[in-house]
């Protein structure tokens, strides 16, 4: 098909070309097999009963929470840096730069500083989890709403608060860790080291349907980042109040941002290569068409790294270093490679 | 001088003339009096730090007073250094980025300079003190080169991008070391060696922290062509000045500072970015006349968050750079905030 025959019937529309629509639908076809298959090899690797017999659950169950988990993450980090990448106008932020692993470590110490080891328990596992994640959404809501609504707005000034409070946390965290006993060391340092081999899985109940209704939430509202995409100026001419938005939108990736630090502790990177190259391999601007190949990229990237250095490798606590490790190299090529920021 | 007619001057603007009415000369006491006094006051935060301690410096029959050259004198005289110095060193890396939130740690150069100690740590077995403090300025050089690189090839909507960029550029880095480190077991010592600390500090211990003051004098020496670098590359060269030549300088004098501040003390974050914007905020922009007073305010707060650290779990020690880092970020804050209100004027 000619260039000039795709323009002369107008398209609308998040395809330019016939080609480029069966090469999106091919990617996200491989990409859902890939996935399939990284499932499948990690269940049955070592697992010498016969494929989905009795036994073969059995065995494979325990590693089905990792893969839950691995699903949450990477459906947390995909949504939540796609939202906030477009959000912010700029391609190469994280919404992990903006302080929530610090908040989630100074909860955590707070909690063993002021109540002690038995403040732990005081407060009981499920207590302690939706402290964690109000404070975390809290934080959030009000620092968005502090610096980016009124007057002085400013999503730079935002953004750059943000992560200074984060610096100045992180070592008020520190600072408190210090005064502690070491008995009392010892169990915040048991509790801060997330991963996703032995990751915060009793509150799965509670992340699956918060998560499942945030995405469905940024799903719904995918049109209206599309407008936003365009700029404030623009998105404010075709009619969107575009600050409300946005302190909506960054309070959706809060709250995403929340379920995953929880889970698996701070993951820096992996938000950012996952949604660097699902913008590479979809080549679209419709967020309907890249949120779900950022999921499925995200996750077979995740589980295939898990696969490779649990299983062939048996790098057992690596993961999530290694990833990050691949998402830091990415970042700084393209951040090289890039003309304008 | 009677005339009645005024001999007519060959000024435009008005307001040029009116500005232009002669100020009183100031006398060179009058003039010298607030940094004089300032001096005074550091002096006497310095001697606070001497006789802050566990042990009675004072009793000249027990052992107290052996710790006055052992551990006091040197610990004060490394605050000195590495407060002044890496105070000194956001000053230039402001100057030559002309960007007022760049500095060692908001760039990554310390996270280069610690990249370039661990490798030493694996490669070498037992290295000394100046080669891991050559291979961090090697490191710290060439990772602050490469950001450099990249400012100039983007163009940037908001100066505030670049921390940001540079914050995650860091974290980059920090990825790199903790890769390495968890490959050689070396996981738990890594974050001890980054918290800065002058609890170490003993004769025999900080000596190479004088090479700092060599960089300080030849800062202050050739202070105005860094001056001329901030005002821009085209004016720069405009006066006859290698820009290239004086950011190599620049980049490699921040590096050898902060090299050897990382070795000996560890990393002191934001300590280069709100001293020299303190300053400028009290004293506005003349490089040559701000230099004593960044190396003051960069001793004072050094100073005050050891102090601090000292006394608040007494008779243990919080690291400098936590109390650095929780004020640091305050006052930073601060001066973003002050930055959002004046744009907006």
């Amino acid at each position: 098909m000619s260039v000039s025959g795709t323009l002369e019937r107008r398209r609308v529309g998040p395809f330019t070309s016939n080609a480029h629509r069966v090469r999106y639908y091919t990617v996200l076809v491989s990409l859902v097999i890939a996935a399939i298959g990284v499932t499948l090899l990690v269940m049955s690797w070592d697992n010498q009963f016969e494929l989905f017999s009795e036994r073969w659950w059995r065995v494979s169950k325990m590693r089905l929470t990792s893969i839950i988990v691995m699903a949450l993450v990477t459906f947390c980090q995909a949504l939540a840096t796609v939202t906030f990448q477009t959000v912010t106008n700029n391609r190469i932020l994280t919404p992990s730069i903006m302080g929530f692993e610090s908040l989630y470590v100074l909860v955590q110490t707070a909690i063993v500083y002021f109540f002690g080891a038995s403040g732990l328990v005081q407060f009981g596992e499920f207590g302690q989890f939706l402290l964690q994640v109000t404070m975390m959404v809290l934080f959030a809501v009000l620092l968005y709403s502090w610096l980016l609504s009124g007057r002085l707005g400013n999503l730079h000034v935002m953004l750059l608060v943000g992560i200074i409070i984060g610096t100045g946390l992180g070592a008020l965290s520190t600072f408190m860790q210090r005064m502690l006993n070491p008995n009392e060391f010892d169990i915040l340092r048991a509790r801060l080291f997330g991963n996703v081999g032995n990751a915060e899985t009793d509150f799965l109940w509670f992340v699956i349907p918060v998560c499942a209704v945030t995405g469905v939430t940024i799903w719904l509202l995918a049109r209206r980042l599309n407008v936003i995409a365009l700029g404030a100026d623009i998105a404010a001419n075709l009619g969107m109040q575009h600050k409300r938005q946005l302190m909506l939108m960054l309070t959706l990736v809060a709250i995403l941002m929340a379920m995953s630090t929880s889970l698996v502790g701070p993951m820096t990177f992996l938000g950012f290569l996952i949604v660097t190259l699902a913008y590479s391999v979809t080549d679209t601007y419709d967020h309907r068409r890249i949120l779900p190949v950022a999921w499925l990229l995200g996750y077979v990237i995740l589980s295939g790294a898990y696969f490779l250095l649990r299983h062939v490798l048996t790098v057992v606590d690596a993961v999530t270093i290694i990833v990050e490790l691949i998402g830091g190299l990415v970042f700084l090529i393209v951040i090289l490679r890039k003309g304008r920021l | 001088m009677s005339s009645p007619v005024t001999p007519i001057r060959r000024v435009t603007n008005v307001d040029a003339l009116r500005r232009r009415q002669p100020e009183k000369p100031k006398s060179l006491l009058r003039r010298a009096w607030p940094l004089a006094l300032a001096v005074v006051l550091t002096l006497g935060l310095l001697t606070v730090s001497v006789f802050t301690g566990v042990a009675d410096i004072t009793d000249t029959v027990g052992r107290g007073h052996e710790f006055t050259w052992i551990t006091r004198i040197p610990r004060t005289s490394a605050l000195v250094l590495a407060g002044a110095s890496m105070a000194m060193a956001g000053l230039i890396m402001q100057l030559m980025t002309q960007n007022r939130f760049v500095e060692p740690t908001t760039v990554g150069t310390t996270e280069w300079a610690g990249l370039g100690l661990l490798l030493t740590y694996i490669v070498l077995p037992a290295p000394d003190i100046f080669t891991r403090m050559a291979v961090a300025i090697v490191f710290a050089f060439a990772g602050t080169l490469i950001f450099f690189a990249f400012l100039r090839r983007v163009t940037l909507k908001s100066s505030l991008i670049v921390p940001i960029v540079g914050i995650m550029f860091g974290a980059v880095i920090s990825a790199i070391s903790t890769f390495i480190a968890l490959q050689f077991d070396l996981l738990q010592t890594l974050g001890s060696w980054f918290a800065g600390r002058f609890t170490g500090v003993e004769v025999g211990r900080y000596e190479p922290l004088w090479i700092v003051l060599i960089i300080a004098v030849i800062v202050v020496v050739i202070a105005d062509r860094f001056t001329v670098a901030g005002l821009g590359k085209e004016v720069a060269t405009n006066v006859g000045l290698n820009y290239e030549r004086i950011v190599l300088l620049g980049v490699g004098l921040v590096a050898i500072v902060t090299g050897v501040v990382t070795v000996v003390i560890g990393a002191l974050p934001f300590l280069g970015l709100i001293v020299p914007n303190l300053v400028s905020l009290v004293r506005g922009d003349n490089l040559r006349t701000n230099i004593p007073w960044v190396f003051l305010t960069g001793i004072w707060v050094v100073t005050v968050c050891d102090l601090i650290g000292r006394v608040v779990i007494m008779p243990f020690e919080v690291p400098v750079s936590l109390v650095l880092g929780a004020v640091g970020a305050a006052v930073f804050i601060f001066l973003l905030l002050r930055t959002r209100r004046v744009n907006v004027r």
